[in-house]
């Protein structure tokens, strides 16, 4: 062992090779690890045993060296590479910084005016924002005065009611209901074979292995494809004006992803954020929790177009593998204005490839809860082509429709569906008159 | 203590150059302790950046055999690790009928066919081999929990003939396109390296080495033009391999120098996808050259 550290004896930590290890720089170690772990960098027990020892092979002697000896035990996904390269280089090049992390880690002393105290503060804060009870309409509280046992239509009425106009109590129920509501996903055929007694293909492979068992005798066995729930990836718009809806939707999401291994979320509002790793948490509140330290960008405004691109560019090879069906949660209300042609444009390009690329597109638009409503604003008349299913979400009855939704993917278009489209083309032709206009202008200046 | 064919980092990078692999530091270092600690190295990045290169060129340089398992949807135990011979199995079970039956026992290693897995297990004169695990991602769950035990313990379990341990644990690359998210509890056992599109610098050596009939100008303005195009947010950018190509389809037009035109015309060798292609050809490619040009001659002058 070439270690350029000296091999004094120590009461402390041992490598796994049993030899001790020099205190102080493994101690350094140690604490730059927690502070990996601070900002949220997985890195367990293994993986710190491991920078030591990885340390120990290569020496010293080159800072290069040594960061990328760090780097290849502790980072284990490609977006902890900056946050891992930040860290490092506040810590192993400021030696005041690593004072101040060995007092903030080590005997639990808080030290005022250090950047963590702020982000606990803003963790806090989203957390409250987030955990607030929409507000609940007067007559709600005098009904629930009445009768607050849960009787059977009282049942049906929570059903058909609108997220929106729910009191606190009434959420309460309604979010437990929800895990009651997930639907199935739908299956798709695998490329692994399984044994059937009959049925299918003959199995040769099966059947001479079967026969060395049975003193040569060869009897038919049979074989078909194996099925496999269909990847589902859930986009879902945390803007202001679905405010009242984010909640409910989170635990639908954490449901489904607990429920199914192949579910994969993201929420967006002027960005996009992966919160699957969150939503695998068991406990819905600790998941939601950790969700509101992530998103920056709550009740803020949306960026439909844009945020699909990034979807499409940075994800979609990556999670929209074997045949997945996309849930889309947004009003569909870009808060671009709505003469902004080439947004529209983008939107159209984006919502185009994302449908290509899925096997199956679903739309889901709390709008949809009015009676009256009509594609008017621009960017719904732009998307709808693009949908195979286009449902309301606004109560537990029509959750629960996403469930029979799932489950008739791959058949024809609704006649409901049929209606909103003709709806969209009739309107849109005057925004694509517009568009082509606008495109003519530009390309002759 | 596992042995280490390279003693320090800088061996290992100026053997592989001598190979004709330009390897960066991060990736050198990753190497380098996979090597030394006997432990697999787990290579991930988009297409074209040389990641089963390096597998290639690790088994030449060190003079090892190369298995290579190329992963895909469905990949099971049979087609990856060992199957039984069952044809062989019946023929034994006739002759011993017709002979004094002396040993029933058909599960033998007399019997079993070796994949790449079990193959890179076994001891091989030249010292442990390397395994290339090409492409994981393309493999189901099923398979990749599959390969826990071999890449912890170096074993594999065959239920009719017991444990199969290596003598020597075999040097594993395993690669990743990333369309599919890879089990923590995998890359856990690996060192892990996200292999980045390289810098001008690196690039240009690289050039330099693969296609060495290319002028020093033109090799300078099509590594100009090239990572200029990685900031345009296309929707896939080229790797390395699509340079080296470039290079070598323009020497093939005796092309001495870019021009918009021939950049146009060669466009497809860069750019994989027609939205890209629509996006760059004509006055963006002019554009971008134009720039790269400038930048060349900028530095041509404070050099001087």
């Amino acid at each position: 062992m070439n270690s350029p550290l000296p091999d004094k004896p120590d009461d402390g930590l041992t490598g796994p090779t049993g030899k001790p290890v020099q205190p102080k720089f493994d101690q350094n170690i140690m604490l730059f690890v927690r502070l990996l772990r601070r900002i949220g960098l997985p890195v367990g027990p293994a993986s710190m045993i491991d920078a030591v020892d990885a340390v120990r092979a290569v020496g010293v002697s080159s800072k290069s060296v040594f960061y990328h000896a760090l780097a290849s035990c502790l980072i284990k996904r490609p977006e902890d590479r900056q946050l891992f390269e930040q860290a490092f280089h506040l810590f192993w090049q400021n030696p005041k910084f690593m004072e101040r992390v060995r007092d903030l880690l080590l005997p639990q002393i808080k030290v005022p005016g250090l950047d963590i105290d702020d982000r606990e503060d803003m963790l806090r804060r989203l957390s409250d924002a987030l955990a607030d009870p929409p507000p609940a309409g007067d007559s709600d509280d005098t009904k629930i005065e009445i009768d607050a046992s849960a009787t059977a239509s009282e049942r049906e009425v929570l059903r058909c009611k609108d997220f929106e106009m729910m009191s606190a109590d009434e959420m309460q129920a309604a979010l437990a209901a929800i895990k009651t509501l997930l639907p199935e996903l739908p299956q798709r055929r695998s490329r692994r074979w399984q044994h059937r007694q009959r049925g299918g293909q003959l199995a040769m492979r099966a059947a001479l292995r079967a026969a060395s068992r049975k003193a040569g005798l060869v009897l038919p066995q049979f074989q078909t494809r194996q099925t496999a729930p269909r990847p589902l990836v859930i986009l879902c718009d945390i803007s202001g004006s679905m405010e009242h809806y984010s909640r409910v939707m989170l635990h639908f999401i954490h449901g489904l992803t607990q429920h199914q291994p192949a579910v994969h979320s993201f929420l967006f509002g002027t960005k996009l954020t992966n919160i699957t790793r969150q939503m695998r948490q068991r406990d819905v509140d600790a998941a939601v929790q950790a969700i509101s330290i992530s998103v920056a960008d709550w009740s803020g405004g949306t960026l439909i177009g844009s945020n699909l691109q990034r979807f499409n560019r940075d994800w979609s090879r990556r999670v929209l593998t074997g045949g997945a069906s996309v849930i889309l949660i947004t009003d569909g209300l870009d808060c671009t204005p709505d003469g902004d042609m080439s947004a529209l444009q983008r939107l159209h390009f984006e919502m185009e490839r994302l449908h290509k690329s899925t096997y199956n597109l679903i739309w889901l638009n709390p709008l949809l809860r009015f009676d009256g409503f009509a594609p008017k604003s621009h960017s719904i008349q732009t998307m709808l082509p693009h949908v195979d299913d286009f449902l309301p979400m606004h109560s537990l009855q029509s959750i629960g429709d996403i469930a029979d939704a799932m489950q008739m993917i791959g058949r024809r278009r609704s006649k409901q569906l049929i209606g909103w489209q003709k709806l969209a083309r009739d309107a849109g032709d005057t925004a694509r008159r517009y568009i082509s206009y606008a495109q003519i202008k530009g390309a002759s200046t | 203590m596992p042995r280490k064919p390279f003693e320090t980092v800088a061996m290992l990078q100026t053997a592989l150059r001598s190979g004709g692999y330009l390897a960066s530091d991060g990736l050198s270092v990753s190497l380098f302790l996979a090597l030394a600690k006997s432990r697999p190295l787990f290579l991930e990045g988009e297409a074209g950046v040389g990641k089963t290169e390096i597998a290639k060129m690790l088994a030449r340089l060190l003079g090892r055999d190369l298995i290579r398992l190329q992963c895909y949807e469905g990949l099971d135990i049979a087609q990856a690790a060992y199957e039984w011979n069952y044809a062989q199995q019946l023929v034994e079970i006739q002759v011993q009928r017709v002979e004094a039956p002396v040993a029933d026992n058909l599960f033998t290693k007399k019997f079993l066919i070796e994949r790449p897995l079990l193959k890179a297990l076994q001891a091989h004169p030249a010292g442990p081999p390397i395994l290339l695990i090409d492409e994981l991602d393309r493999a189901d769950e099923a398979f990749e929990a599959y390969l826990l035990e071999l890449l912890s313990d170096w074993q594999i379990s065959i239920p009719e003939l017991g444990v199969i341990a290596a003598t020597e644990p075999p040097i594993v690359i395993i690669t990743s396109n990333r369309t599919r998210e890879i089990h923590d509890a995998l890359k856990r056992r690996c060192f892990y390296h996200w292999v980045d599109y390289p810098d001008a610098d690196l690039e240009l050596a690289i050039l330099a080495e693969k296609a060495p009939e290319a002028a020093d100008d033109l090799q300078q303005q099509i590594v100009g033009f090239v990572q200029t195009l990685r900031q345009q947010n296309l929707f896939k950018s080229p790797g390395v391999a699509e340079t080296i190509d470039w290079a070598q389809a323009l020497v093939e037009l005796n092309c001495v120098a870019l021009d918009p035109q021939m950049v146009d015309s060669t466009l497809g060798v860069l750019l994989k996808y027609q939205d890209d292609i629509g996006r760059i050809q004509g006055s963006e490619a002019a554009r971008i050259l134009t720039e790269v040009q400038a930048s060349m001659i900028q530095s041509e002058l404070s050099r001087q």
